[in-house]
């Protein structure tokens, strides 16, 4: 059915349109950073700099867990001589800078980004996968039902209409 | 008609900061009277997990056990029969030092067992429709029967071209050096190797650790193997006419006989993996040969730091990522899961998936709700049947909508439980066989369209891959309100057009 069709490709934009996902950036090797190139869902919902300036700082909040360094190596030897047993103790440096991003992300969302309706998700909590902004509907008259959902009502009721004949 | 409809609509309404207080109608409709379940329980790999989520090994352990006898019985007999001549003979060193070495080989052995090898979580299946979107965008229409070129994304890293694959399982583009471990069904980041005698896969997260049991195994056994040959206890038993003869000279056979094999076994294998942590490479990178200079002249390691020494610290000193799945993590009611249907873990689905609510997800089921009273009447069927499909097909073909989009695709394993996969089609299913076969057959690797397309009415389920969770509403006294009450309001719309 042509309608039937339809409506699939307007829930489908209803669907997947309500999430926003920027995808990891493998060009400068497995470490973990997000593309900072600015979505066109969100061209008129936040401003281009803003967001770049979020992902430029959550890009370097994971360097700083990443990185290999003096202070990497110690935590490294003192846990293989402790059978990393330490650990048990204290948290490692990793996990310090992942409460430190969640921090950042937290106060992001209060200031910057529920003022304009958004809601920014922890990477961590898509594992690392992606950043998510999750957009309200944009056609929305009550704020709930987008117009797609409103346009799959006909399907029904030409139903009703042809099981009637 | 009563349009008093402005509290469920406020509820719906997207709201950023109203995943806290989202969930009100639905636990209110879901009293919770289990305990909450943890992710582990959920989880669509093919993995143990023990001690509530703690520990986490693959399917198979036996060799696993094996290897942890091995190790027991051959220092065991060393410390019970050789241990107190040397001790006394020669120094009380020995004895500690065979202590410490046993020690550090089984904390390393457990630690490279029990440990998340660095699993990639599968995506959400708002990620995966988002993915499939902008495949097909880059491909273009394809026409049916076309099979889509194999998705794959290349990235310039350090100067060299990496392709990444798309897994059709974890509905991800694999991170470079990652891949998906067919015997966990999952896909591990930096992959070296699935390790049945550790009985794991050997991955980012647990490389050092492997590297560290292997390392130290061979100083075990090369201890062992020197110590027991210098402590002969056949002269002495000839001597004495001890009555411990027999066992000793049992003891002196075996402990001969394994660490003489694992001498070779396992130092060769401490050396090689020596050499690819110097070069930064993975098992599966060598076995493949990705970066050898026999595949292109101008081919190499991208991932190398350019000398052993930083190589190998960073393999054993590098910051210890965490865990990506959270396996004790709770089942949050807002977090949308991807649901499985593998590892028997399909059982705990109905809960997921009465607990897997999300305001926009609310909306497009009401939608949902609508079509279905919409046309409840007309067809008289149960309103089961119509979980998350258009009441007219029943069968195969309606099956296969939210079926499709409610498993991960996994064409080469046959479904145990298919229908507990869908939660809301458990009532509806009469042939669990032809829904595996359906499932199979829209599988997204096996059709040319992106993603799984129903037959029959569009299923709002389908197309959000968030509807799977509808089908267990349909039980909710409280949702049938709503339903009421949405179809009131999806009439009312029709008619004033």
């Amino acid at each position: 059915m042509a309608e039937a069709h339809n409506l699939q490709d307007l829930q489908h934009q209803a669907a997947v349109a309500s999430k926003v996902y920027v995808q990891r950036d493998y060009n400068s090797g497995t470490i973990c950073r997000f593309q900072t190139k600015f979505p066109s869902e969100l061209e008129a919902r936040v401003d281009r700099q803003q967001f770049e300036e979020t992902m430029q700082t959550l890009n370097n909040l994971y360097a700083e867990a990443e990185k290999i360094g003096g202070k990497s190596y110690l935590e490294g030897c003192l846990a293989c001589m402790t059978a990393y047993t330490i650990f048990l103790c204290m948290e490692t440096h990793y996990e310090k800078v992942l409460k430190k991003i969640a921090r950042f992300i937290k106060e992001q969302n209060e200031k910057i980004y529920a003022p304009l309706g958004l809601l920014l998700t922890d990477p961590i909590e898509r594992g690392l996968r992606v950043v998510s902004f999750t957009v309200p509907e944009a056609h929305t008259n009550k704020g709930c039902f987008p117009n797609a959902t409103i346009i799959p009502l006909y399907v029904p009721w030409a139903l009703v209409k042809s099981s009637a004949l | 008609m009563h349009l008093g409809l402005d509290e469920p609509v406020r509820e719906c309404q997207y709201n950023p900061i109203c995943t806290r207080n989202s969930s009100s109608m639905e636990t209110s409709g879901h009293k919770k009277k289990r305990t909450p379940r943890r992710k582990w329980q959920i989880f669509p790999g093919r993995n143990r997990f023990y001690c509530n989520g703690r520990v986490m090994m693959a399917r198979q352990t036996g060799v696993f056990y094996l290897t942890l006898i091995l190790i027991m019985v051959t220092s065991g007999l060393f410390f019970a029969f050789d241990c107190p001549f040397l001790a006394s003979n020669l120094t009380p060193a020995i004895p500690v030092i065979g202590g410490v070495l046993f020690v550090f080989v089984l904390g390393m052995l457990f630690r490279a067992s029990f440990s998340d090898p660095g699993v990639l979580p599968r995506a959400t299946p708002d990620e995966a429709a988002d993915l499939e979107r902008q495949i097909d965008a880059s491909n273009g229409p394809s026409g049916p029967g076309y099979r889509p070129p194999p998705r794959i994304r290349e990235v310039v890293i350090n100067g060299q071209t990496v392709k990444l694959k798309y897994c059709f399982t974890c509905k991800i583009f694999r991170p470079p050096r990652a891949s998906h471990c067919s015997l966990c069904d999952n896909c591990v980041e930096r992959f070296d190797h699935h390790c049945p005698w550790v009985g794991n896969c050997v991955g980012k997260r647990n490389y050092r650790f492997f590297y560290l049991f292997i390392l130290s195994l061979s100083f075990l056994t090369v201890f062992i193997f020197a110590f027991v040959i210098t402590h002969d206890p056949t002269g002495q038993a000839s001597s004495a006419h001890s009555k411990t003869a027999l066992p000793d000279i049992l003891s002196l056979g075996e402990s001969v006989l394994v660490c003489f094999f694992s001498v070779w076994s396992i130092m060769g294998l401490s050396g090689f993996h020596t050499y690819l942590i110097s070069s930064n490479q993975t098992t599966n990178e060598d076995i493949k040969g990705s970066w050898s200079t026999k595949r292109a002249k101008d081919n190499y390691n991208p991932y190398s730091y350019g000398n052993i020494l930083t190589n190998c610290c960073a393999a054993l000193c590098g910051p210890l990522p965490p865990s990506l799945i959270d396996r004790r993590g709770f089942i949050q009611p807002d977090t949308p899961q991807p649901v499985s249907h593998s590892n028997g873990s399909c059982m705990y689905n109905s809960t997921q998936l009465q607990s897997h609510m999300c305001d926009q997800e609310h909306c497009i089921q009401s939608t949902k709700f609508v079509l279905q009273a919409a046309a409840t009447p007309l067809l008289h069927s149960d309103p089961v049947m119509m979980g998350g499909e258009g009441p007219t097909l029943p069968g195969k073909s309606s099956l296969g909508g939210p079926c499709a989009s409610l498993t991960p695709s996994q064409p080469s394993l046959p479904s145990s439980m298919p229908g507990l996969g869908c939660a809301g089609d458990m009532l509806t299913l009469r042939d669990p066989d032809t829904h595996c076969h359906h499932h199979h057959f829209v599988s997204p690797e096996e059709t040319p369209s992106p993603g799984p397309m129903p037959l029959t009415l569009p299923c709002p389920a389908h197309m959000t891959h968030g509807g799977h969770m509808n089908p267990a509403q349909l039980y909710d006294p409280a949702s049938q309100d709503s339903l009421h009450e949405d179809s009131v309001r999806g009439l009312v719309k029709l008619s004033s057009v």
